[in-house]
């Protein structure tokens, strides 16, 4: 790892300035992705603006019938609560879900979601429910919020400060696991939601997690496993490695969508 | 640029000069000689270097020790009593064989000790589940995961004696 410069705030304001007065800084939230690529040497910033004496980034509430975690929250701290297990249970297996025990203590929501993996788990719940996130200058709807691969809209500088879930009638995630990294290969995320059926891919396609809108529209006409049966997914786009084909993933998408709108009940 | 922490390690408090960038792995080895945290991928896969940290089990390979200033640390060296007694999860995995070459077993130790803090009476599965961040590449996880159970049967088992 370069040598760098850090700084370790207790506000938002003073986060966000740490940042536009270093050269080229980064702000660190759990680290289980930019330590690991700092010492591959893979990004080499000025500064590190550390998140984690930031009260105001941590916990998890209510806002209305809605949830609202954290930027700072860990994954083991949202697969734990009784308050995300009682209004949104499926957050609970995406959050469960991710990397291995070690990595759920520590690793975030904000990290997640702000670096924006084409395999990570949380932003196909962010786009299936609808979830808006909260930074210290603006809400973004997620729809608006993942642009591709490791890209979103946050501006320079920008900080993630909360993710508000609007509660769905009824929702699930099902993930086909890479063997060994536990990324997803394919997970796909479904909701059903007064304002319609939601259904988010994430992990198979190389621009990260997408909507489902041939699903959607099926599932908004019969929600049942089988309305999904005459749905090919085009495997354009998708990836193709030595973990498996496009061809396999496309599949994969189909069979873990199916899942989830069984899991729904 | 330097600059100083001050943890707890095992009990003991300490003060340590580090760079931003030093690593919690380094800062427990090459700074206080506290070797039995091992560093096996260094890519925070294998689990080797897991300690806990304010009582959570954490890869220490992946953390920067700037980061946990002010932390409670317990590496593997502060598991047994100070008389020598083995920890009871360290006597099960003596007793059961829990390991072959021995490269992992701290981490696998540390691991397994946070498990039972969250989940006492683990199922088979929830033991192999929670083992996912810790690689034993002497494939030898069944002694592992057979020492795990027997330490949380007999740790229930002197709760209920001890009632």
């Amino acid at each position: 790892m370069y040598a760098v410069n850090y700084a370790k705030p207790a506000s938002v304001a003073d986060a966000v300035a740490a940042l536009s007065a270093a050269e080229d800084g980064k702000f660190l939230a759990g680290g289980m992705t930019l330590i690991p690529t700092l010492k591959q040497r893979l990004a080499a910033p000025s500064d590190l603006v550390d998140l984690g004496a930031i009260g105001e980034l941590q916990g998890i509430g209510t806002d209305g019938d809605a949830l609202v975690i954290g930027a700072m929250t860990t994954h083991a701290d949202v697969a734990r609560s009784p308050l995300v297990a009682s209004a949104i249970p499926a957050l609970v297996t995406v959050a469960g879900g991710i990397g291995d025990p070690q990595v759920r203590n520590v690793g975030t929501l904000g990290g997640s979601i702000a670096n924006n993996d084409p395999a990570a788990d949380y932003p196909g719940a962010l786009l299936g429910l609808g979830a808006e996130v909260r930074t210290n200058s603006r809400t973004i709807a997620a729809d608006d919020f993942f642009l591709g691969m490791f890209e979103t809209a946050l501006e320079d500088g920008e900080l993630i400060v909360s993710v508000r879930f609007p509660k769905p009638l009824a929702a699930a995630y099902a993930k086909f696991a890479n063997p060994a990294s536990r990324y997803s290969m394919a997970g796909v995320f479904v909701a059903r939601t007064a304002s319609g059926v939601r259904v988010a891919v994430t992990g198979a396609a190389a621009g990260g997690a997408h909507r489902m809108e041939t699903m959607e529209k099926a599932l908004q006409a019969d929600f049942s496993p089988a309305a999904l049966d005459p749905i090919t997914v085009n495997p354009n786009g998708l990836n193709s490695d030595l973990h498996g084909s496009a061809a396999y993933r496309a599949n994969l998408v189909k069979v873990m969508a199916k899942r989830a709108v069984a899991a729904c009940g | 640029m330097s600059t100083t922490v001050s943890l707890t390690v095992n009990g003991k408090p300490c003060t340590v000069e580090v760079e931003p960038r030093t690593l919690l792995s380094a800062l427990l080895r090459d700074k206080l000689g506290l070797t039995g945290t091992h560093v096996g991928c260094d890519t925070s896969q294998c689990g080797a270097c897991v300690v806990h940290v304010d009582g959570k089990s954490r890869k220490s390979c992946t953390t920067l020790a700037v980061q946990v200033d002010g932390a409670e640390v317990t590496t593997i060296e502060g598991l047994a009593a100070a008389d020598g007694t083995l920890h009871p999860m360290q006597e099960a995995f003596r007793e059961n064989h829990g390991l072959q070459c021995g490269f992992c077993t701290p981490g696998m130790v540390m691991s397994a000790v946070d498990l039972l803090h969250t989940n006492p009476s683990p199922t088979e599965a929830e033991v192999r589940e929670w083992l996912e961040g810790n690689i034993c590449r002497c494939t030898g996880y069944h002694n592992i995961v057979k020492a795990i159970l027997d330490c949380a049967a007999n740790l229930r088992g002197a709760q209920q004696a001890a009632e």
